[in-house]
C-alpha cells in the first residue's frame, strides 16, 4: 500500500477514458484531443497504405513477364506514379510522426495535450483536402510522372493529370509543417516539471529533429510543385529552356526538399526502434547522448547532401565530389546509431516479442539499405547503377524495410496503452517473421538485378531478367499477406482481446504511468520526473529481471 | 486576472506560458516562410546570373512608382502595426489607440493591395504577361516577368491573410468579444505583419532596381 501511495497510484474517482469521453461521429470529427486526432490520422494513413498497396500489386503483377502482358506503358507509368506519391506524402512522412508521435509526445513529456491544438485538427482536415485532390487525380485519369515530378517532362509534355496531384502534395506539405511547428513547441514548452532535454525520450527527439526538417525543407518542395504548376497553368517560362528557363533547378530545389524528406521519413523510425530495444533488452541504452547528437546531425548534415540524386544530371564534376563527401559523412551518424542498438543489446536480458522482433528486422534492413547508400553515394558506382533497380532496392530496404517495419514495432509496442487491449502475440510473432522474410525475398533480387543493368520504370524488360523479377513478385505476396495479417488480427483484439494494464511490457517512459487508455488529459496528476528515460537497472550493472519502478508521479499542487 | 483567465486556451495553466508558446510557435512558422520565399529568391537568382542583361532590361520596364508608392504604404502599416502592439501592451489601458491602429492597418494594408491592382492592370496592358505577344525581346525578359508574377502574387497572397487577421482583432476587439491588453494573438499578428513587409523589402530593389543603375 505504502508503495503504491509512493509510486503515485491513489485510488480515484471512476472517469472515462479517451475513447469513451464522447461517441458521436461529430465528437471525433471536432476533437482537439491529440489522441483522437492520431487515431483520425492512423485510420487515414491506412486507408492510403492499402491504396498505394494496391497500385503496387498491379505493377509487380505486369512484371512477372519481361512482355508486358497485363498493362499498357501509360497505365504503368500512372500506377508507379501514384504508389510513388501516395506512399511518401500520404503514408510515410504522417506515418510514425503523426500517429504514434501525435499519441505519444505529449504522454512522454508529462503534458495534458500539444501546444496548439486546433492546429493539430487543422493540419489533419488539410491531409484529407490534399488527399482528395491526389484521389481525384487518380480518378480523373492518374498522373504519369513519376513521384519526383521532373521537369521538364512534369512541365511542358505530360498530359496527365499533373495539376491536380502536385496540388494535393503542395497541400499535405502545409500539414507537415503545422504538425512541425506544433510538436516543437510542445517538446520546448510543455515539457513536466524535471523533464530536462536530456532526460526525453529518444523518441521525443526523433520527432524533435523530424519536426525541424518538415519545417525547414517542406516549404522548398511547396515551391518547386508551385513553379511546376505555375508553369504548366499560367505558360510562365521557369523550366522551359527553349525560353531561357532551367529544368535542372527543378531538381535542385526537388531534392533540397527530397532528401532531408527520407530522414522525415525514417529518424521517427529510429525514435520507436530506441524505445523498443531497451525494453526488451532490460537494458539502459548505450550512448543515450551520442544518440541525441547523432539525430541532430542527421537532421542537419541532411540539407547539404542532395547533390547525390544528381550525379548524372550535368552537375558539376567539382559538385558531385563536394556532395559525394557529405554522403559519406551523412551515413557517420546513422552508423552510431546502429553500433549503439546493438551494444544496448550487450549484457541484456533479451526477449523477443513482437515489437522486438519488428525492431531488430528494421536495424538489419536499415543497415543494409544504408550501406548500399554508401555504394550510391561513391560517383564511379552511382554512374553505373543510377535509375536501376539498385536504387529502388537501396530506398525500400531503409523507407519499407527499415521505417515500415519500425512502424509496425511502435504499432504494437504501444497498441495496449492506445486501446486498452492486448493482441494475440503469436499471431504478432509470426506477422513479423514473414514480412522480414517477405521484404527480403522482394527486395534482395532488385539488388541482382540492378547491379546488372536492368533500368527502373519500364514495363517491358529483357528476358535475361525474368528470373528476380518472378521472385521479387513472390516475395510482394508474401508481404502483402504479412501486412494484412495485423489488420486482422489487431481488429480481432479491439473487441476479443484482454484488458491490457498501465504497464504490460514494464517498461519506463511516463506515457506507462497513467491508464491503459489514459484519460483525456493524459495524466491525473501532474507527473514529475527525477530520472533519465531508461532505468533499467542500477547505473553500471547488467540486466535485471525486476521491473522498473514506476516513473514518479506527485501531485504539484 | 479576468483578462487572463478570458484569453487562457487548453492546455495551458499558465497564461504567461501560453503567450511565451504562442510567440515562439509563430517564430518557427516564420523560420518556415524564410525557406519558402528563399526558395523563390534563389529560383530569381540563378535565372538573374544567367540572363544579366534580360534582367537588367526588364526591370527598367516596370513601373518604379508604384513600387516605390507600396513600400512607402506597407512600411507605413508595420509601424501602425507595431504601435498596435505596443499600447495593447502597455500598462496603461489604450484601448482606443489599439483599435485606431489595427484598423489603419489593416486600411493601408487594402491600399497597397489596390495599388498593386493597378500596376497589375498596367503591366497586362504593356504586355509584360509572358507568353506569345511579350513586350520584350530578350527570352530572359519573361523569366523575369514570370517570376514577378508569381512572388508578387504570393506576396499579395500573404499579405491578403494579414488583413483578414488585423481586420478579425479589430472586429473582436470592438465588439469587446476579446481583452486588448496584453493579448498574445495580437503580437502574433503582428509577427507575422511584419515578416509580410520584411520580404516586400528584398522583393522591391530585385523588381525595381535591376538595370535602373546606370
Ligand atoms: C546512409 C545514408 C544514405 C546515403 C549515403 C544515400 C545515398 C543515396 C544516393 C546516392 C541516391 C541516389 C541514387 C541514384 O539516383 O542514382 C539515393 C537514392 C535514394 N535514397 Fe538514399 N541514401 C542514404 C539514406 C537514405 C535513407 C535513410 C532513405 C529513406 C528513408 C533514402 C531514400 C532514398 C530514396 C527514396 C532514393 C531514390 C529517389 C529516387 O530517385 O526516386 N536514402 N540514396
Ligand atoms: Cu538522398
Amino acid at each position: 500500500m505504502t508503495d503504491a501511495l509512493l509510486a503515485g497510484d491513489l485510488p480515484l474517482p471512476p472517469r472515462p477514458d479517451y475513447l469513451r469521453h464522447g461517441s458521436t461521429i461529430a465528437s471525433w470529427l471536432t476533437t482537439t484531443d491529440h489522441k483522437r486526432i492520431a487515431i483520425l490520422y492512423a485510420i487515414t494513413i491506412t486507408f492510403f497504405f492499402f491504396l498505394g498497396g494496391a497500385a503496387v500489386t498491379a505493377v509487380r503483377l505486369e512484371l512477372f513477364e519481361p512482355n508486358g502482358w497485363l498493362l499498357t506503358s501509360d497505365t504503368y507509368n500512372k500506377l508507379f506514379s501514384f504508389h510513388g506519391i501516395i506512399m511518401v506524402w500520404f503514408f510515410l512522412v504522417p506515418s510514425i510522426p503523426n500517429t504514434l508521435g501525435n499519441f505519444l509526445l505529449p504522454l512522454m513529456i508529462g503534458a495534458p495535450d500539444v501546444a496548439f491544438p486546433r492546429l493539430n485538427l487543422f493540419s489533419w482536415y488539410l491531409t484529407i483536402a490534399a488527399g482528395a485532390f491526389t484521389v481525384y487525380a487518380l480518378l480523373a485519369g492518374g498522373v504519369d510522372t513519376g513521384w519526383t515530378f521532373y521537369t521538364p517532362y512534369s512541365s511542358m509534355f505530360s498530359n496527365s493529370h499533373v495539376f491536380a496531384a502536385a496540388a494535393g502534395v503542395f497541400v499535405v506539405g502545409f500539414a507537415s509543417i503545422a504538425t512541425g511547428v506544433n510538436f516543437i513547441a510542445t517538446t520546448h514548452m510543455l515539457r513536466a516539471p524535471g523533464m530536462t532535454w536530456f532526460r526525453l525520450p529518444l523518441f521525443v527527439w526523433a520527432i524533435y529533429a523530424t519536426s525541424l526538417i518538415m519545417v525547414l525543407a517542406t516549404p522548398v518542395l511547396a515551391i518547386s510543385l508551385l513553379l511546376v504548376i505555375a508553369e504548366r497553368v499560367l505558360g510562365l517560362p521557369i523550366f522551359d529552356p527553349a525560353r531561357g528557363g532551367d529544368p535542372i533547378l527543378f531538381q535542385h530545389l526537388f531534392w533540397f526538399y527530397s532528401h532531408p524528406a527520407v530522414y522525415i521519413m525514417v529518424l521517427p523510425a529510429m525514435g520507436v526502434v530506441s524505445e523498443v530495444i531497451p525494453c526488451f533488452a532490460r537494458r539502459r541504452i548505450f550512448g543515450y547522448d551520442f544518440m541525441v547528437y547523432a539525430m541532430l546531425a542527421i537532421a542537419g548534415i541532411g540539407f547539404f547532401v542532395w547533390g547525390h540524386h544528381m550525379f548524372v544530371s550535368g552537375q558539376s564534376a567539382l559538385a558531385s565530389l563536394v556532395f559525394s563527401f557529405l554522403s559519406f559523412i551523412i551515413a557517420v551518424p546513422s552508423a552510431i546509431k546502429v553500433f549503439n542498438w546493438t551494444a544496448s543489446l550487450f549484457r541484456g536480458q533479451i526477449s523477443f516479442e513482437s515489437p522486438m522482433l519488428y525492431s531488430l528486422g528494421f536495424v538489419g534492413l536499415f543497415t543494409t539499405g544504408g550501406l548500399s547508400g554508401l555504394f550510391l553515394a561513391s560517383i564511379p558506382v552511382d554512374v553505373h547503377v543510377t535509375d536501376t533497380y539498385f536504387v529502388v532496392a537501396h530506398f525500400h530496404y531503409i523507407m519499407v524495410g527499415g521505417s515500415v517495419s519500425a512502424f509496425f514495432a511502435g504499432l504494437h509496442f504501444w497498441w495496449p496503452k492506445v486501446t486498452g487491449k492486448l493482441y494475440p502475440e503469436s499471431w504478432a510473432k509470426f506477422a513479423a517473421i514473414l514480412m522480414y522474410a517477405g521484404f527480403n525475398m522482394t527486395f534482395l533480387p532488385q539488388f541482382f538485378a540492378g547491379y546488372l543493368g536492368m533500368p527502373r520504370r519500364y514495363h517491358t524488360y529483357p528476358a535475361e531478367f525474368q528470373i528476380y523479377n518472378v521472385m521479387s513478385s513472390a516475395g510482394a505476396g508474401v508481404l502483402a499477406v504479412a501486412y494484412l495479417l495485423p489488420l486482422g488480427y489487431l481488429t480481432w483484439s479491439l473487441f476479443y482481446g484482454g484488458r491490457a494494464g498501465n504497464n504490460p511490457w514494464a517498461a519506463t517512459g511516463l506515457e506507462w504511468t497513467t491508464t491503459s487508455p489514459p484519460p483525456p488529459k493524459n495524466f491525473d496528476r501532474q507527473p514529475r520526473v527525477d530520472r533519465g528515460p531508461y532505468e533499467y537497472h542500477a547505473e553500471g550493472m547488467s540486466a535485471g529481471t525486476d521491473a522498473p519502478e514506476v516513473q514518479n508521479a506527485r501531485d504539484i499542487r | 486576472m479576468s483578462d487572463e483567465s478570458a484569453l487562457l486556451r487548453e492546455p495551458w495553466f499558465d497564461f504567461g506560458r501560453q503567450r511565451e508558446a504562442g510567440k515562439f510557435g509563430i517564430w518557427v512558422f516564420l523560420g518556415s516562410e524564410m525557406l519558402f520565399f528563399g526558395a523563390l529568391l534563389l529560383t530569381y537568382t540563378v535565372c538573374r546570373i544567367e540572363h544579366p542583361d534580360a534582367f537588367a532590361a526588364a526591370g527598367r520596364a516596370t513601373n518604379i512608382w508604384y513600387g516605390t508608392i507600396n513600400t512607402a504604404v506597407l512600411l507605413t502599416s508595420s509601424l501602425t502595426m507595431a504601435m498596435a502592439s505596443q499600447a495593447a501592451a502597455s500598462p496603461a489601458r489604450l484601448r482606443r489607440l489599439v483599435l485606431a491602429c489595427l484598423l489603419a492597418t489593416a486600411l493601408l494594408g487594402l491600399a497597397f493591395v489596390v495599388i498593386k491592382g493597378f500596376e497589375y492592370k498596367e503591366d497586362i496592358d504593356k504586355h509584360l504577361v509572358p507568353g506569345a505577344g511579350f513586350a520584350l525581346p530578350q527570352p530572359g525578359a519573361q523569366l523575369f516577368y514570370g517570376l514577378y508574377w508569381l512572388v508578387t502574387g504570393v506576396h499579395a497572397v500573404h499579405l491578403s491573410i494579414g488583413i483578414v487577421l488585423v481586420g478579425r482583432l479589430f472586429w473582436e476587439f470592438y465588439r469587446r468579444e476579446l481583452p486588448t491588453q496584453a493579448n498574445p494573438e495580437l503580437e502574433i499578428t503582428a509577427l507575422y505583419w511584419h515578416l509580410v513587409d520584411i520580404v516586400w523589402i528584398f522583393l522591391y530593389p530585385l523588381i525595381y532596381l535591376p538595370g535602373r543603375s546606370s
